[in-house]
C-alpha cells in the first residue's frame, strides 16, 4: 500500500470545471451529481404532477368526463410511480450528494464513479416507464403497489416494462445508498463523531440503510410478478399452491421501510432549518438521533397495516396495529424536540422557516390520520377511500415535498451563490400552502363518507367535495409554477448576491465556503471544535 | 481515518454513463424479449438485451481498467481501500436481503398459503369452496389445481454439491491466506481448486435441473413447490456463475503477478462474495432440500 501519495498529482485535473455538456455527462463531481439528481426530480414533479392534473380534471364532475378508465387507472399508477421514484426520492439523494459531504468535511462522495453510474440509470429507467404510456396496450394501470392478480393476469404488456424499469431504479437507489453510508462512516474530518453530524446526515444514514435493506426485497417481489406473468409460476395463484396475499406481504416489507425512506431525510431538513431560524441550538439533538433510529427499525414491523382488510389471522392483526401505534411515540418526540427548538427563540419568517413551519403541522395532521388508521377496526371503514388518499398526501405533499421545497430555499443561495427572489418564494408559499389543504383535506370527509379511491366515477353525492378538491389541486399545480419561475431565476445568477452564511443563525461546515460553493470543497479536511 | 494523505477522487470517467446506457437497453431488450415470447412474435427485443449486455461487459472492462492502473500506480490510499471495502460488505448485504425475498416466499407458501388451501386455522372453507379434494402437504408435488410433480430428494447430487461447495469455501479462503503471506504458489493451486470446484457445482447443478426436468417432471411451472425450488437454486446458481467468472478473472490477474499481501481488495471481495455465495447454498440446502 503506498502511503505517501503525491498531492500534487490530483490537483492537476481539479482546480477547473469541465466545460460543456461532458461535464454533466462523465461528472464525478458530488455538486454536479446532486445538481443533476434535483433538476430530474424537479421535472419529474412536473410530469408527475401534470398526471395528478388529469385526475383532478376528470374527478371534477361525477361520470366519466375526459379520459377512458384505463387511461385514468394509468393516471394514477404512473403518478404515484413518478412521484415517488422520480421526484421524492431523486430530490432527497440530490441533497444528500450536495450537503453530506460538505456537513461533514468530505472532499467528494465515497465512490465518484459510482455515484455518476446510480444518477444516469434514473433518465433510462423512467423512459421506460414513462414510454410504456404509449405503447400499444399501454402503461401499467394495477396501482404503484402492482397487486397480483391485476399485475400479472390483467397488466398486459406494461407489466415487463414496469418490472424491469423498477428493477434498474433499484439498481441506481442501492448504489446511491450505498455512496451514502460509506461516504458518513468513512469520509468524516477527523473529530466529526457520530454523535458530532447534523441531523441531516443521520437521518440519511439511517435512510440509506433503510434502502439497501428494503429495495433488494422489492426486486425480488417483482421478479415474481414477472415470472407468474411471463413464465408460468403460481407465487401468487393459489391453483398452484402461491397466494395473491403473499404478494403484498413481500412489496408492503418494502413499502412501508419505503414510506419512512421518504421522510426520514425530512427530518433531517426540517432539523436543519429550524434551529437556524429560532436561532437556538436543536433541542433534544441525541434523542432526535434514537428517535430516528426506532422509527427506521419499527419500519420493519409494520407493514401489514396496510393490508388489514385482505385476511389475516386476529393475533397478526392485533401486532401490526400496536406496532403501527408505538411509531407514534419517536415520531411525538420529534415533533416536541422542534416545538421545544423553537420555545423562547428569536424566530423570523424566511421562506426556508414558513415551509418548515407549514411541515410540522401539515406533517403532524398526516401522522394523526395515519394513527386512526393504524386502528384496525376503523381501518376496515377507512381501506382504499380517499381518507387514506388524504392521509398519504399529507404525509408525502405536505411532508416530503415541502420539506424538499424548503430545502430548496434554505441550501438554494449555497449552491447558486444568489439570494432567492424573497417576494416570489412567500407568493409560493402562501399560494402552495393555503391550496394544498384545500386539495388535501376535503379528501378525509369524502373518504369517511365512502368514497373509494383509484375509481375515475363517484356517487353524485361526492360532487361538491370533489369540485373543491379539484380546484385546490389545479391552483396548488399552477402555484409549483412560482417555484420553477424562483429556481430559474436563481440559477440564470438574476438577483441579489448571496453571502457565504446568508442566515444568521445557520450552522456547519457548508455555511464556512463561500457562495457558490467551489466546485471542490474540503480538499484538506477542516477543522472540528 | 487517515489525516494527511488525500481521498482519490477521480476525474471524470465515461464508463458510469455506458453503464446506465448498458443497464437502460438490457431493461428495455429484456421487457420487449419477454412480451414477443409470450406473444410468439419475432422481434428485436433479444438483440437490444444482447446489446445491453455486451455494452456493459464493455464498460466493465474498461472501468476496471482504469481501476486497475490506479491502484497500481499507487493512487488508492488506506482510506479509499476502507471505502471498497465498506461498499463490498453493503452490497452483500443487499444480495442477502434479495435472497431473504424468495426466502420469505418459500416460508409463507409452506407454513400458510398452503396450510390455509388445505383448510387449517379458520379456513376451512376456503378449502370447501376452491379445491375440497385438496389436502395441504409438503412438499407440494399434487397442486390445487392438479398439476402432478416428485419431490427433489437431499441425497446425491444436492450432498454431494454441499460437500463441494464447503470445500471451496476453504480453499478460497486458502488462496486467500496464501496472498495475505506471500506464499504465491499457494496462492494459484489454491485458487484454481477453487475455480474447478465451481465449475463441478455448476455442471452437477445443470444435471440435476436435466434430471429433474426429464425424469420427476419438476419444472419450473410446477406449482409452488417448483416455483420456489428452481427460483431460489437459479438464483443461486446465476450467482456462482458470476462468483466463478470474478474467481477465473482473479486468476488471471494473479498469474499477470497483481495483488500484493497488503493490497489485494478485488481478491478480498471476490473472496468475500464467495464465501456469501456458500452461506446462501447451506440455507437454501437446509429448507429447500432436507427440510
Amino acid at each position: 500500500m503506498s502511503t505517501a501519495v503525491d498531492a500534487t498529482h490530483h490537483d492537476a485535473h481539479h482546480d477547473h470545471k469541465p466545460s460543456g455538456i461532458g461535464r454533466w455527462l462523465f461528472t464525478t463531481n458530488h455538486k454536479d451529481i446532486g445538481t443533476l439528481y434535483l433538476w430530474f426530480s424537479l421535472i419529474m414533479f412536473f410530469v408527475g404532477g401534470a398526471m395528478a392534473m388529469v385526475i383532478r380534471a376528470e374527478l371534477f364532475q361525477p361520470g366519466l368526463q375526459l379520459v377512458e378508465p384505463h387511461f385514468f387507472n394509468q393516471m394514477t399508477t404512473v403518478h404515484g410511480l413518478v412521484m415517488i421514484f422520480g421526484a421524492v426520492m431523486p430530490a432527497f439523494v440530490g441533497l444528500a450528494n450536495w450537503m453530506i459531504p460538505m456537513m461533514i468535511g468530505a472532499p467528494d462522495m465515497a465512490l465518484p464513479r459510482m455515484n455518476n453510474w446510480s444518477f444516469w440509470i434514473l433518465p433510462f429507467a423512467f423512459c421506460i416507464l414513462l414510454g410504456s404510456l404509449f405503447s400499444a396496450g399501454g402503461g401499467p394501470a394495477f396501482g404503484w403497489t402492482a397487486y397480483a392478480p391485476l399485475s400479472t393476469q390483467y397488466g398486459g404488456d406494461s407489466t415487463a416494462y414496469f418490472v424491469f424499469s423498477v428493477h434498474i431504479m433499484g439498481i441506481s437507489s442501492i448504489m446511491g445508498a450505498i455512496n451514502v453510508i460509506v461516504t458518513v462512516l468513512n469520509m468524516r474530518a477527523p473529530g466529526m463523531t457520530l454523535m458530532k453530524m447534523p441531523m441531516f446526515v443521520w437521518t440519511w444514514l439511517i435512510t440509506a440503510f433503510l434502502l439497501i435493506a428494503v429495495m433488494p426485497v422489492l426486486a425480488g417481489a417483482v421478479t415474481m410478478l414477472l415470472t407468474d406473468t411471463y413464465f408460468g409460476t403460481s407465487f401468487f395463484d393459489a391453483a398452484g399452491g402461491g397466494d395473491p396475499v403473499m404478494y403484498q406481504h413481500i412489496f408492503w416489507f418494502f413499502g412501508h421501510p419505503e414510506v419512512y425512506i421518504m421522510i426520514l431525510p425530512s427530518f433531517g431538513i426540517v432539523s436543519a432549518i429550524i434551529p437556524a431560524f429560532a436561532r437556538k441550538k436543536l433541542f433534544g439533538y441525541s434523542s432526535m438521533v434514537y428517535a430516528t433510529a426506532a422509527i427506521a427499525l419499527l419500519s420493519f414491523l409494520v407493514w401489514a397495516h396496510h393490508m388489514f382488510t385482505t385476511g389475516m389471522p386476529v393475533f397478526a392483526e392485533l401486532f401490526f396495529m400496536y406496532c403501527t401505534m408505538i411509531i407514534a411515540v419517536p415520531t411525538g418526540v420529534k415533533i416536541f424536540n422542534w416545538v421545544a427548538t423553537m420555545w423562547r427563540g428569536s424566530l423570523t419568517f424566511e421562506t426556508p422557516m414558513l415551509f418548515a413551519l407549514a411541515f410540522v403541522i401539515l406533517f403532524t395532521i398526516g401522522g394523526f390520520s395515519g394513527l386512526m388508521l393504524a386502528i384496525t377496526p376503523a381501518d376496515f371503514q377507512y381501506h382504499d377511500t380517499y381518507f387514506v388518499v388524504a392521509h398519504f398526501h399529507y404525509v408525502l405533499v405536505t411532508g416530503a415535498v415541502f420539506s424538499i421545497m424548503a430545502a430548496a430555499y434554505y441550501w438554494l443561495p449555497k449552491w447558486s451563490g444568489y439570494m432567492y427572489d424573497t417576494t416570489l418564494s412567500k407568493v409560493h408559499f402562501w399560494l402552495s400552502v393555503i391550496s394544498v389543504n384545500i386539495l388535501f383535506f376535503p379528501m378525509h370527509f369524502a373518504g369517511l363518507a365512502g368514497m373509494p379511491r383509484r375509481i375515475p366515477d363517484y356517487a353524485t353525492q361526492f360532487a361538491d367535495v370533489n369540485q373543491i378538491t379539484s380546484i385546490g389541486g389545479f391552483a396548488f399545480g399552477l402555484s409549483q409554477l412560482v417555484f420553477l419561475w424562483v429556481v430559474i431565476k436563481c440559477a440564470q445568477k438574476k438577483g441579489e448576491k448571496a453571502d457565504s452564511k446568508p442566515w444568521e443563525g445557520a450552522e456547519g461546515f457548508e455555511w464556512s465556503v463561500p457562495s457558490p460553493a467551489p466546485y471542490h470543497t474540503f480538499e484538506k479536511p477542516p477543522k472540528v471544535e | 481515518m487517515s489525516e494527511q494523505q488525500s481521498y482519490y477522487v477521480p476525474a471524470s470517467s465515461p464508463w458510469p454513463i455506458i453503464g446506465a446506457l448498458g443497464l437502460g437497453l438490457i431493461a428495455w431488450g429484456a421487457s420487449t424479449t419477454v412480451i414477443q415470447a409470450s406473444a410468439e412474435q419475432d422481434g428485436h427485443g433479444s438483440t437490444v438485451l444482447f446489446a445491453g449486455i455486451g455494452v456493459i461487459v464493455f464498460m466493465l472492462f474498461g472501468w476496471f481498467r482504469d481501476q486497475i492502473n490506479e491502484s497500481t500506480k499507487g493512487l488508492h490510499n488506506e482510506q479509499l481501500n476502507t471505502s471498497y471495502k465498506q461498499a463490498m460488505s453493503w452490497f452483500i448485504f443487499s444480495e442477502v436481503m434479495f435472497f431473504a425475498a424468495f426466502f420469505g416466499a418459500l416460508f409463507y407458501a409452506r407454513v400458510i398459503a398452503v396450510q390455509w388451501l388445505g383448510g387449517d386455522s379458520n379456513n376451512a372453507m376456503t378449502n370447501e369452496v376452491l379445491w375440497p379434494e385438496f389436502v395441504a402437504h409438503w412438499p407440494l408435488v399434487n397442486t390445487p389445481g392438479g398439476t402432478e410433480t416428485q419431490a427433489m430428494g437431499w441425497y446425491g447430487l444436492p450432498a454431494i454439491n454441499t460437500i463441494i461447495l464447503l470445500i471451496s469455501s476453504v480453499t478460497c479462503h486458502f488462496a486467500h491466506t496464501g496472498l495475505e503471506q506471500g506464499k504465491r504458489k499457494q496462492l494459484t493451486g489454491m485458487l484454481g481448486v477453487t475455480i474447478i470446484l465451481g465449475l463441478i457445482f455448476l455442471y452437477l447443478q445443470g444435471a440435476e435441473y436435466v434430471h429433474a426436468y426429464e425424469e420427476l417432471g419438476l419444472t419450473l411451472d410446477s406449482g409452488i413447490y417448483g416455483n420456489t425450488f428452481y427460483m431460489l437454486t437459479g438464483f443461486h446458481g446465476l450467482h456462482v456463475t458470476l462468483g466463478t467468472v470474478m474467481l477465473i478473472i482473479m486468476f488471471l490477474r494473479v498469474l499477470k503477478g497483481h495483488f500484493t499481501p497488503d493490497n489485494h481488495f478485488a481478491f478480498q471481495a471476490t473472496s468475500w462474495y464467495w464465501h456469501f455465495v456458500d452461506v446462501v447454498w447451506l440455507c437454501l440446502f437446509v429448507v429447500v432440500y432436507v427440510l
